[in-house]
């Protein structure tokens, strides 16, 4: 799940960050946002939506987004590495 | 009147809630996994970082046993007070309006703030006077009060900052509910009850629950 800031709530820390990109020489970036990457394996993913608007989320400030990848990065079907 | 403090691993103001508490009546104290309130009157929610602040502020607690029974009792009209870490607690568990997000600074702010009473016309403020100043102190990195529909929400502020000092909407340092039995601040008036820490004005809080319950009984 990523989970972001709502657009148009303040996001110091994506403006710290943009603040901070230039000073060490990278240009043109603009629309900075840090949000929060919670990974998980899950028998029944019908209810991650869920799990996402009751903990994982806070819907007044926060937008989630979904992402089911084949494989996690952990766990026993994991890609070897 | 019995206020009962509850204790969630990572509650770190409970002495003084308990403390302050005393000063207005009885003072016990609650465990995060106990449901049973023990008879308190009143129920107070302190500061610090319950289940480590983990995921978000008051996200985990608002999910503790004791939780289950404090959300039955505000209910029921019960009276609630949230103090910093409790009032992102009561936020996060639908009981009060609004989220608190990390301070525009991005800094822990410790300071003496003055505040201002907007309404005494909740069990939280009756011994209070409307646009009464308050000096009591801040302490916090997630305060910065944020409420999608601020109109909406405009007779629910109990108290205001004079002065910006985390970005919040409408300097908001504190809403109640619209029954106004539950009441949550990111100030920490259980620390301003004694002369010695340069302030006594947090008093009027514990006072007016007591006073409210009282009225409540008689």
């Amino acid at each position: 799940m990523l989970v972001r800031p709502k657009e148009g709530i303040l996001d110091p820390q994506g403006q710290a960050v943009e603040r901070a990109l230039p000073a060490l020489g990278f240009s043109g970036v603009s629309n900075v946002h840090v949000g929060r990457l919670i990974e998980l394996d899950v028998e029944d993913p019908s209810r991650v939506e869920e799990m996402c608007e009751r903990l994982l989320a806070n819907p007044l400030i926060e937008d989630f987004q979904v992402e089911r990848p084949k494989a996690g990065r952990f766990g026993p079907d994991a890609p070897r590495r | 009147m019995r206020f009962g403090v509850v204790r969630f691993p990572g509650s770190c103001d409970v002495d003084d809630a308990l403390l302050a508490c005393a000063r207005a009546g009885e003072a016990v104290e609650l465990w995060h996994a106990d449901r049973d309130l023990h008879g308190a009157d009143a129920i107070v929610l302190p500061g610090g970082f319950s289940y480590g602040d983990y995921l978000r502020c008051g996200a985990i607690a608002r999910f503790a046993p004791v939780m289950e029974s404090v959300i039955e009792f505000a209910r029921d009209g019960g009276v609630v007070l949230g103090i910093c870490n409790g009032f992102q607690v009561l936020c996060e568990a639908g009981l009060l309006p609004g989220a608190l997000l990390p301070n525009v600074e991005l800094r822990f702010i410790c300071r003496q703030v003055e505040l201002e009473v907007v309404t005494a016309d909740t069990p939280f403020t009756r011994e209070a006077a409307p646009g009464q100043r308050l000096s009591i102190p801040i302490k916090h990195t997630t305060g910065r009060y944020f409420a999608p529909d601020l109109d909406a929400i405009e007779d629910n502020v109990v108290l205001r900052y004079t002065a910006d000092h985390n970005g919040s909407a409408r300097h908001i340092a504190g809403v109640c509910n619209d029954a106004r039995n539950v009441f949550g601040l990111m100030p920490h008036p259980e620390h301003a009850v004694d002369p010695l820490t340069g302030s006594e004005d947090g008093l009027v809080i514990f006072r007016s629950m007591a006073h409210a319950r009282v009225a409540a009984n008689a």
